[in-house]
């Protein structure tokens, strides 16, 4: 699992990496910078993952592949890790990083932790 | 605020509030370790704040004695969830005296991570709030009934 992160901590701008339950929205691994709330980011993107899912079901998109939050200060990007939806990779960044990269890290690390 | 929302002691309603809003709880209770309720959200009779208020008693002083068995401090929190539902149980020390406090939620609307996150807060805020310098009131069996009524119609707006 820290390998994974590893691939998404590497690219440039990227401030953490965390793999999260999806049901209750714990840490499961980490590597973040100091000073960023490891079990708040994950509690609130947990939260917000069961949210989305449901309203992805309920507009008949299918279930979420990739989001990406812009902030002013910076931005998270999730990968859901699963079909069942039962991981989340989630990536906190600086607000001007390549976000396709992150992306495509974000995907490999899924693969790499399941 | 939530009409479900009542405290006995008022410093402890803003705090539960805002937990129960922010948390996304179904049921909370506000309690000291002997089962005296302080506060309760999302209750609707009388009969089940005394349940749960026992029984979150009886497993406070359970998980203190295996700790202490075990010698080890007691246990910061617990935590159980089902298919469903879960519930999280925790205590902490105030200048109130040591509180305990057991929330209830619903899968699909919040999470444990969720329910700890915002019970750190709560816990934060309770401590700042308590009355300082207050000896926590014993409760005597002689009035045991008489207190626990009158809890109660406070907690139910009786």
């Amino acid at each position: 699992m820290s390998a994974a992160l590893d691939l998404i901590t590497r690219v440039r701008g990227v401030r953490g990496a965390m793999l999260v339950s999806t049901e209750d929205g714990l840490v499961i691994a980490e590597q973040l910078m100091e000073g960023i709330k490891g079990g708040a980011v994950a509690a609130l993107a947990a939260s917000l993952a069961g949210r989305l899912r449901r309203a992805m079901e309920a507009a008949g998109t299918g279930a979420s592949v990739f989001w990406h939050l812009q902030a002013e200060q910076g931005a998270l990007l999730v990968v859901p890790g699963d079909a069942a939806g039962g991981i989340l990779v989630v990536a906190v960044a600086e607000p001007d990083v390549n976000i396709g990269l992150v992306r495509l890290e974000l995907l490999r690390a899924a693969e790499a932790a399941l | 605020m939530s009409p479900h929302t009542r405290a006995v002691e008022n410093w402890t309603l803003e705090p539960l509030t805002d937990f129960v809003r922010e948390a996304s709880a179904r049921l909370v209770l506000v309690l000291t370790p002997s089962g005296q309720v302080l506060a309760q959200s999302g209750f609707s009779r009388a009969v089940d704040v005394m349940s749960a208020a026992a029984l979150a008693a009886a497993i406070v002083a359970s998980t203190g004695e295996i700790a202490r068995q075990m010698r080890q401090p007691p246990f910061g929190a617990l935590s159980h969830q089902g298919p469903k539902t879960g519930f999280f149980l925790a205590t902490f020390k105030t200048d109130r005296g040591t509180l305990a406090v057991l929330a209830v939620y619903d899968l699909d609307v919040s999470s444990l991570g969720l329910v700890q996150l915002f019970y750190e807060q709560l816990a934060t805020e309770l401590k700042a709030a308590s009355p300082k310098g207050a000896v926590p009131k014993q409760v005597l069996a002689a009035d045991f009934e008489r207190e626990l009524t009158d809890s109660l119609n406070t907690l139910f707006g009786r």
